[in-house]
């Protein structure tokens, strides 16, 4: 029950990232990439050519700290691998590319906001 | 603008070293960089000042907090940088004006709900702090006492970081409550009027006190060595201000002013267990070098009871400091150099037992240790030594007397006076005290009287003294003539200083 709610909560926050992105003029490439080692949560091509390769973290309170909080150093250098692997299957390694990670905080009152932070390592 | 500095000092010995904090947040992860050479205490600032901040009811920035304390090279320790960080992540943060932390040093470790803790060092780092030209410094209310001694720096004492906040963004503060810096002694417990008896060692203390004489007391157990030693420092005179800050920013950097206020006059005595090691007796560290006792009895008493029972090389670590009257410790951080100016007092017991006086019919030693127990003190040592005083077991005519003996006051007044004398003499030489004559002003300007010289020539001669002894008794000789009032050294004063030499050498 719990699970689901979060899966829930994590799947409303991605969705309101991404709608953040086309805002941008960004194109979603892929949602929810997922291979062994791992998951991307959006795949984007920005109109400059660039892929961002974004983990979005979503919280309904702040009670367990800051959602970037939860984004060590060890989880950032697995999204570098992972953007890696996809870039590879899909015949862009070379491509110019960078890791994003947005953070979506949904208040009480079901209203949200997003922190984005483009380019984190 | 998500750039910010503040200023605090860095201590290596009693040198302090202004240091400038630099915060810069960026976008990026959350994450937190110290940079700057810190020690473990200081790396652990992080989570003290996030919790002070986040307690404080302020924003902790969730982004890439990085944090410089420059001069990079220069290594850092201990927790007082903790309220620089503090302000300058605040600051950087955009919730305190920059200009108005640029140039005030903060010294004060964060408690996690955001009381500021008091810190050691606040007094040199005060004077580093107005070398470098700072004119504000917020400092623990804990340490005020001391930092006020500081003069011609603006001292803001804060027990709080939400003071230090509404200090900066509005200008309102509570003002401490001013110092009593009156300077007097305080009351003293000990008195020389408790000692019963010992004719001779209250007169060997006087000298010691007069003329900076070491003294070494050797007697059986209970007979009062420790008493008397005890009571030196309550014969000697008040500390001038300069020498007050000297020890009191010594003792500042031990963190030892449990068992004396920094405010204190009163020349310090510094009594090491003679189990204590080298490091301890001289100073030392690997991280933050500390004062030894030695340094911490600058301008006071360095009592070692039970001297020969001192591990060897204890005591003879003394030798260099007795000569330079300054300590330089080296370690892998760098030099440090202590003053230490210290009159040192040694007792004994004459032999294992601690029963070979007078006839030393109870005595259970055999001849050869207590030969050797003396003997454990060095030749070196025992050079530097003026006198050496036999303190004999109290006798019944001195312990029924109900008349108390004459009173630490007198003995200083008397003190004051023939240290007044012999400053006067020396007014053109750069020493002032007798046991400061340097060997070659003692044969020339310094001489006692001519039969004086004679007598002593003689003892040269039959070799009961050699040449260095010749030199300590005619420096206590002069200290005599100054309490009696002699111009120059009598035969009388300098044959009393040779018995309290010890006649022989030891």
């Amino acid at each position: 029950m719990q699970r689901k709610r979060n899966q829930r909560t994590g799947a409303f926050g991605e969705e309101v990232v991404s709608q953040y992105l086309i805002s941008q003029c960004a194109e979603i490439v892929e949602r929810n990439w997922r291979i062994r080692e791992g998951e991307i949560d959006i795949i984007a091509l920005y109109p400059s050519g660039i892929f961002a390769f974004i983990e979005v973290k979503t919280r309904s309170s702040v009670a367990f700290g800051h959602p970037f909080e939860a984004i060590n150093r060890e989880k950032a250098h697995r999204m570098q691998r992972l953007a890696l692997g996809w870039l590879a299957t899909h015949g862009c390694l070379g491509c110019e590319y960078q890791i994003d990670v947005a953070a979506v905080l949904i208040a009480a009152d079901g209203s949200h906001t997003i922190e984005y932070r483009a380019g984190v390592l | 603008m998500s750039l910010a500095h503040t200023q605090s000092i860095a201590l290596l010995g009693l040198d302090g070293h202004l240091v400038t904090v630099e915060v810069d947040i960026a976008d990026g992860l959350p994450m937190y960089s110290l940079l700057g050479l810190p020690d473990a205490a200081l790396s652990e600032s992080r989570d003290r000042v996030r919790a002070a901040i986040v307690n404080c009811a302020e924003i902790w920035p969730n982004r890439k907090v990085t944090v410089s304390l420059s001069p990079a090279w220069l290594p850092k320790s201990g927790s007082s940088f903790d309220l620089a960080i503090c302000i300058a992540i605040l600051s950087a943060h955009e919730t305190i004006a920059p200009d108005s932390i640029s140039d005030v040093v903060f010294l004060g470790e964060l408690a996690l709900d955001g009381r500021i803790r008091s810190v050691r060092g606040v007094l040199p780092a005060l004077i580093a702090a107005k070398k470098s030209g700072i004119k504000i410094a917020v400092v623990p209310t804990a340490n005020y006492q001391e930092a006020k001694l500081m003069q011609g720096v603006e001292i803001i004492a804060m027990g709080h970081v939400k003071q230090v906040l509404r200090w900066l963004r509005t200008g309102e503060r509570e003002i401490a409550d001013e110092i009593d810096l009156d300077w007097q002694p305080s009351d003293e417990l000990l008195d020389f009027a408790d000692v019963a008896g010992q004719p001779q060692a209250r007169l060997a203390a006087e000298i010691a006190a007069t003329g900076g004489h070491h003294i070494l007391l050797i007697g059986p157990p209970g007979a009062g060595k420790t008493m008397i030693a005890e009571r030196i420092p309550t014969i000697l005179p008040t500390l001038t201000i300069t020498q007050a800050l000297e020890v009191t920013a010594v003792h500042s950097i031990a963190g030892s002013f449990v068992s004396r206020s920094p405010t204190s006059l009163i020349a310090p005595i510094v009594s090491p267990h003679h189990t204590t090691t080298r490091v301890a007796m001289v100073g030392g560290g690997a991280h933050v070098i500390k004062p030894g006792a030695c340094s911490l009895a600058h301008h006071g008493v360095l009592f070692i009871d039970e001297a020969p029972e001192c591990p060897s090389g204890v005591l003879d670590s003394l030798r260099q400091p007795l000569e330079a009257g300054t300590i330089t410790i080296a370690r892998s951080i760098g030099n440090v150099t202590f003053p230490a100016q210290f009159l040192l007092v040694l007792a004994a017991n004459p032999c294992p037992c601690g029963k070979f006086t007078g006839r030393g019919r109870n005595c259970t030693c055999s001849s050869q240790q207590v030969r050797r127990y003396l003997g454990r003190l060095s030749g070196p040592l025992m050079d530097r030594i003026d006198m050496r005083v036999q303190v004999d077991p109290v006798g019944r005519v001195d312990m029924a007397r109900t008349d108390l003996g004459e009173s630490s006051a007198d003995i200083r007044a008397r003190v004051i006076a023939a240290r007044k004398v012999a400053s006067e003499r020396f007014s053109d030489y750069n020493w002032s005290l007798n046991s400061q004559i340097p060997s070659r002003a003692l044969r020339t300007v310094f001489q006692p009287q001519r039969d004086a010289m004679n007598f002593l020539h003689d003892e040269l001669d039959k070799e009961h003294i050699t040449a260095r002894g010749l030199h300590k008794i005619i420096r206590v000789s002069w200290t005599l003539a100054d309490i009696k009032g002699h111009g120059v050294p009598t035969l009388d004063d300098v044959q009393m200083a040779h018995t309290l030499r010890g006649g022989s050498e030891l």
